[in-house]
């Protein structure tokens, strides 16, 4: 009787945590390299150059971004800052909340820690995977992110493609969709593989804006537990000798 | 020199005398360190209180240290993070010690209160310890709970919401209740401001003095040990137990060295992975509070997740909530459920030894079901467990009232 229980709640546990659950399509991983300042001064100019003007970083501010990434107030002022900001100021733009429901549908989320919330492979994905869809208010949907509300930006780089699905039904009669492949309609200014890398260095930016402190805490991390392991040792000798005259 | 040397002595002496005259500063260091005597025996499982402890002084300094930079204002709070996270010199630093701490503590908490089960540290004469324990217990997720409202996330948001609409559940005053909880209608920065008042001031007071019973009444009638023999029994001629160690300096040296091993995971966690891939710090938490945009699937931070799945098992939501509190009010009753005379598990025979651990099992895969999004298995699942959870208790009640045991050996064995 009782092995019986303890088999039955066994299988079901089991089984409930193999029950795989479904969520948005990631086809392929981020690999970005937060230690990489190229990556990241790149990454960095194309977010000043097609994502702030719509996506504020109101936490983040360009004299600690130049900084971080190994940029003089001269190059940061003169390359990557296109607004009349000033080197301390916040990197933030003019549009307003209400603007952007009326343009967008949905304000246009600021973007400082989005890699916290959303990760670096979905927002890699997220920025690949754009297509041409009629249906949609702004002329564009997502695979990774369906119906989502921004626009393809980065259009001209990428170019232009239509998603293409197949339908299956199964058993129950119920209608699946699968995406099979993109086609393009019209070449973009970069190949498939630059293209990539930008978004890349991009999506790098981001995850290095959500948390700058983390490549002083990365740094930290050896000499700091090195330091604790060291202590414990010593620590350890000292109780194992206490410990010689207990009986 | 050397006269000098003595007469330093002799006033610092001096000192003393002048104090314990007016304080018994040196009785209470003897009572509680140099002449408290522990059992010899303590293992692995004995590091845990002290390392709560260290842990609340963690949350204590830290706590401060994050106050002096933070605002509990709805439009600053999730501002107010990023700028400790990015322009408070070592804010980040101050932050992780606090958000890493606050799983610690439950980890700590939860492997401290297995210890008690495992070698019958609530039976009596000990139930007054366990009894505090369990309200220290209370107090901290009341704690947690609160503290994690406060950087005013999405999570933080939603999660304030549906915890306090538990209230609503209890009959009659429940939706009044509510609002007196919440301070307003919704959840407002009314709401946030009360959340840090009571998180930074009136639960860390209830927690400290609450600890200071908890272990005055430990030092009353002495530590178990994992043999679950009284050391008390068999004294020497000075009344010193021939089994107990003075705990200065045996067990302080000892703990530092479990200190030692603490920081290390510890410290790996805040300066490596301070979110744990969204478990102590989650990934909704990083969207503002948003009340018109629900997160795709409000969870609890882990350490609530078994009772969140008990709450969900149950269809119906005042009887879950019921279910939920029943969980946490049974164990203040378990010095009297478990009957045996034997304390510790070494010398009990395997129905309990089975039980303990399925008990010990259940928990887990709860709160492991709490964090899903709940297919049909997993309530099903959830619910056999809760049952069991339930079940585990009547069962020792009956169990251990003619348990047959092994023999309890007089004097603890090197």
């Amino acid at each position: 009787m009782m092995k019986k229980i303890i088999l039955t709640m066994a299988c079901l546990v089991f089984a409930s945590m193999v029950s795989a659950a479904g969520g948005a399509y990631i086809g392929e991983p981020a690999n970005t390299n937060i230690k990489s300042q190229s990556s990241l001064q790149r990454g960095a100019k194309t977010y000043m150059n097609y994502c702030l003007a719509c996506h504020s970083m109101e936490y983040q501010r360009y004299n600690r971004v130049a900084k971080d990434l190994g940029l003089t107030e001269d190059e940061m002022m003169s390359s990557l800052v296109l607004t009349d900001a000033k080197f301390v100021d916040k990197m933030t733009n003019t549009m307003t909340k209400e603007q952007g429901v009326q343009w967008f549908g949905k304000a246009p989320p600021d973007l400082t820690v989005i890699a916290k919330a959303r990760g670096v492979d979905w927002l890699y994905n997220f920025l690949i995977n754009f297509y041409v869809d009629p249906s949609r208010p702004s002329g564009w949907n997502n695979l990774t992110f369906p119906n989502a509300s921004m626009p393809h930006v980065l259009w001209e780089l990428q170019g232009i493609r239509e998603a293409k699905f197949e339908t299956h039904t199964d058993e129950a009669g119920e209608d699946h969709k699968e995406f099979v492949g993109f086609e393009t309609i019209e070449e973009g200014q970069l190949s498939e593989q630059e293209y990539k890398d930008l978004v890349r260095d991009l999506v790098n930016f981001l995850d290095y804006s959500s948390e700058p402190a983390q490549l002083i805490r990365m740094s930290y991390a050896p000499w700091v537990l090195l330091f604790v392991a060291l202590f414990t040792f010593l620590a350890y000798l000292l109780k194992v000798n206490y410990f010689r005259d207990v009986h | 020199m050397g006269k000098i040397a003595s007469s330093r002595t002799k006033n610092s002496s001096g000192i003393m005398d002048w104090f314990n005259h007016r304080l018994p500063v040196t009785q209470f260091y003897k009572d509680h360190l140099s002449e408290y005597y522990a059992p010899k025996n303590f293992n692995f499982w004995y590091f845990f209180g002290s390392l709560a402890l260290l842990v609340l002084v963690n949350q204590i300094l830290t706590g401060i240290w994050l106050t002096m930079h933070y605002k509990p204002d709805a439009a600053q709070a999730f501002g107010m993070v990023e700028y400790i996270m990015r322009d408070v010199p070592w804010g980040w630093l101050i932050r992780y010690l606090h958000t890493t701490g606050a799983s610690a503590f439950f980890i700590v908490i939860y492997l401290h209160m297995f210890r008690g089960l495992l070698y019958g540290s609530y039976k009596k004469p000990r139930e007054l310890i366990w009894v505090f324990g369990m309200i220290i217990y209370l107090a901290l997720m009341a704690e947690a709970f609160m503290g994690y409202v406060l950087p005013w996330g999405n999570m933080s948001y939603w999660g304030a919401k549906v915890i306090t609409q538990l209230f609503a559940a209890v009959p009659w005053v429940g939706d009044a209740l509510v609002e007196w909880v919440r301070g307003d209608y919704l959840i407002s920065d009314a709401t946030l401001n009360r959340f840090f008042a009571l998180h930074v001031i009136a639960l860390p007071l209830v927690i400290v003095v609450l600890v200071v019973l908890h272990i005055a009444a430990l030092h009353t009638v002495g530590s178990n040990n994992p043999e679950g023999i009284d050391i008390k029994k068999h004294k020497d001629e000075n009344g010193v137990p021939k089994d107990g160690i003075p705990f200065h300096p045996y067990y302080t040296v000892k703990d530092i060295f479990g200190v030692g091993m603490f920081l290390l995971i510890f410290l790996f966690i805040v300066f490596v992975k301070p979110d744990m891939g969204g478990l102590f710090l989650e990934h909704d938490n990083y969207v503002p509070a948003d009340p018109s945009s629900t997160p795709d699937h409000i969870k609890p931070v882990w350490y609530f997740t078994p009772f969140y799945a008990m709450l969900r098992a149950v269809p119906d939501m005042q009887l879950g909530a019921l279910i939920m509190a029943l969980a946490i009010v049974v164990l203040f009753f378990l010095p009297w459920l478990d009957r045996s005379p034997v304390k510790s598990i070494r010398y009990r025979r395997w129905p309990y030894k089975l039980m303990l651990s399925l008990f010990a099992i259940s928990f887990v895969v709860l709160g492991w079901l709490g964090m899903q999004s709940g297919s049909v298995l997993q309530k099903m699942t959830a619910q056999i467990l809760t049952g069991f959870y339930f079940f585990y208790f009547v069962w020792l009640f009956f169990y251990s009232r003619n348990e047959t045991y092994h023999e309890v050996p007089e004097r603890i064995e090197k």
